[in-house]
């Protein structure tokens, strides 16, 4: 018997139940790939394959000959660079606005008692609740020429001429900061509710000031939740349709609108997929710069909680 | 030289503290004094009052009336961070985005310290809690136990006036528990800091404390020297609340205490008229042969169960009024060779010196 045994134990193949066992192990996983197979095919279906489209159609040139014409376009012509430029722009001074308003709006709802911040937050996420072309249009209403702000300030007497805050570059700013502000606050809120108190008072206890802590501890700290709203707002800017086309008055040309503009209007698909391959391309580049950023510190001294 | 704390350790003197939240009273008319250099002990059940003591005296939440006297000098107005005091949080509230060195140097860059001394000090400090050459490590490398030493250095690296420690050592298992208790007491003894201590582990305050001053609903129940308040409990909470406890129910008349028809030989005199609580810890109590001789009073029972637990046996009995009572004593062969079996009557017996009476509320 105990001979017997050691036999099974020195020869692995011939080990207890191991066929068995092995057979088991090999059905579990049949059964969770076909749990998995309508998820894959949804993925495949609406994500690989349009994309793998769109990719396909960029290859050709409006006579449908195989060509790389439609990426050379992004080199030769001065008019893509300006909107690969002016796209960039503004996604930069979109986000630099959201930081400076959400900063402190996000640090301000994560220092109010429970109810309080519920209460607060409900206003921040409203927005996401109303259309945006609509609330493009009421930014147009107020920023017109004879739109509130304008008359307001003049009849004030604070200025003669109205300022220019619609059809422009400006204009652009301000709608798409009011849209893309909802994208920086929450994670950035989540994050700082996540900041323990008790580090704040061992900041203090430890002799900083409330000033110094929230320098030493709280805004290292609330780091993680900023880049990641940073991101999201930066990579929804790049591909940002519907305010600029209304708040730009013509004279500010993105991305999509350029997309939109080759696709509708010169029926060219070859070049606007082109286009669509491109901002992809770029803001998976954006997406694992960042990654690798937060990585790299990650590993380092600090440490993502 | 650094970290001898005792020339500077400071008493504190805590008087008149009240604290509302909302309409309910947390803490009322609470006075305590602090001796320089002790270690001394908050210790009550959750709700007690002491932790929002501690956050009072670290200056995190403010009191509504009240005072607190740092060798002297009024604090209770003072900001955190000017007040000096070294605390240790219950879950050590390390900065996460600092590296060992950098959390023990933090209180010491706000005093502007320079970076020579500074090193020096928190190299220092890391061979005081043994961590040496650990400075480098990123906090969520540290085990719980090193995460406690970590904060237990940052606590007292810049030579505090008071180190208050908030249930530290709740967080780590039992027999790490066990040794930073023994640790933590060698090191209070080696630097001599005034120290409070908060936890609601009475085995804890007890094997640590030079006093303890256990805390119930706001006030403070009793303040005394372990040994006083294991052996002399004042209220029935307290000698409730630390060890086990039997309370028998006894009534004072004419001078005397009288348990049924018998009068109580103890060695303290008789409280007020009335009926009393005979405290009674199970190791005191005793099987005796007979009647009660010389100092010794003697209870009659019945033995209800024997429980066996290897180094020491349990016997619940039955008096005769019908109250439960607990007995414990180790097995000791002698012991063991007579041990009682249920249903059979005993004789319970307990020294003069041992009776101890609360009032029955």
């Amino acid at each position: 018997m105990s001979i017997a045994s050691l036999d099974h134990a020195r020869r692995p193949d011939r080990a207890l139940n191991a066929d068995a066992l092995n057979a088991d192990a090999r059905r579990e996983a049949r059964g969770l790939l076909a749990l998995l197979s309508p998820g894959l095919f949804l993925v495949f279906a609406v994500i690989i394959v349009p994309i793998g489209w769109l990719f396909w159609l960029s290859l050709f040139d409006e006579s449908g000959q195989l060509s790389a014409a439609n990426y050379a376009r992004f080199f030769e012509q001065a008019s893509y660079i300006k909107t690969f430029l002016t796209t960039f722009k503004v996604a930069f001074f979109v986000t630099g606005a959201c930081v400076l308003f959400g900063y402190p709006l996000a640090y301000m709802l994560s220092q109010l008692p429970r109810r309080a911040a519920g209460i607060c937050l409900i206003f921040v996420i409203l927005p996401f609740w109303t259309s945006v072309l609509v609330r493009t249009y009421a930014w147009l209403v107020i920023l017109q020429r004879k739109g509130l702000v304008n008359t307001w300030l003049i009849d004030l007497g604070v200025i003669s001429q109205p300022l220019p805050l619609a059809n422009n570059f400006a204009g652009v700013v301000i709608g798409m900061t009011h849209i893309m502000l909802p994208f920086l606050v929450l994670p950035l809120y989540a994050s700082m509710k996540t900041i323990d108190v008790d580090c704040l008072r061992a900041g203090m206890n430890l002799g900083a000031s409330p000033s110094a802590t929230f320098r030493q501890i709280f805004f290292p700290l609330s780091l993680p939740g900023l880049a990641s709203g940073v991101v999201i707002v930066f990579v929804l800017c790049l591909g940002f349709f519907v305010t600029p086309a209304l708040m730009g008055g013509g004279k500010v040309i993105m991305w999509a609108m350029r997309m939109e503009q080759t696709t509708s209007l010169y029926s060219n698909w070859g070049a606007g997929a082109a286009l669509g391959v491109v901002l992809l391309g770029v803001t998976l580049a954006l997406l694992g710069l960042f990654q690798w950023l937060l990585g790299a510190r990650a590993t380092g001294v600090w440490s993502q909680r | 030289m650094l970290l001898s704390l005792a020339q500077s350790a400071l008493p504190i003197g805590i008087s008149g503290i009240e604290k509302r939240f909302g309409g309910v009273s947390v803490l009322h008319d609470l006075g305590l004094d602090v001796e320089a250099g002790e270690f001394l002990t908050l210790l009550g059940p959750s709700g007690s009052g002491k932790t929002t003591l501690l956050m009072i005296l670290a200056g995190f939440v403010r009191a509504n009336a009240g005072s607190i006297k740092v060798g002297g000098e009024e604090i209770i107005t003072m900001p955190p961070h000017k007040r000096n005091i070294g605390m240790v949080f219950q879950n050590y509230a390390l900065f996460p985005h600092m590296n060992v060195f950098h959390n023990i140097a933090f209180p010491l860059k706000q005093r502007r310290v320079s970076l020579a001394e500074t090193a020096e000090r928190v190299e220092r400090a890391l061979d005081l809690v043994q961590l040496k050459g650990l400075g480098e490590r990123r906090v969520d490398q540290l085990s719980g136990g090193q995460r406690q030493r970590v904060a237990l250095a940052r606590a007292i690296v810049f030579e505090p006036r008071i180190v208050l420690m908030d249930e530290p050592l709740s967080a780590l298992d039992k027999s790490l528990r066990e040794h930073m208790q023994i640790e933590l007491r060698n090191l209070h003894r080696r630097l001599g800091m005034t120290t409070v201590y908060v936890t609601h582990d009475q085995r804890e305050a007890i094997t640590m404390s030079d006093r303890i001053a256990v805390m119930n609903a706001g006030r403070i129940e009793q303040i005394d020297q372990p040994e006083v308040l294991y052996a002399r409990p004042q209220t029935k909470f307290v000698a409730g609340f630390i060890g086990e406890s039997n309370f028998i129910s006894v009534e004072s008349r004419n001078g005397s205490v009288w348990y049924e028809d018998r009068k109580l030989r103890m060695t303290t005199a008789a409280p007020s008229a009335g009926r009393h609580l005979m405290v009674v810890r199970p190791e005191k109590l005793r099987l005796i042969n007979g009647e009660q001789t010389g100092d010794v009073n003697a209870l009659p029972a019945t033995v209800g169960d024997v429980i066996y637990q290897g180094d020491s046996f349990v016997c619940y009995a039955t008096l005769k009024d019908g109250r439960q009572v607990t007995l414990r004593d180790y097995c000791r062969s002698d012991v063991l060779a007579k041990l009682p079996a249920p249903g059979e009557p005993i004789t319970l017996g307990i020294d003069a010196q041992d009776v101890v009476l609360v009032a029955d509320q």
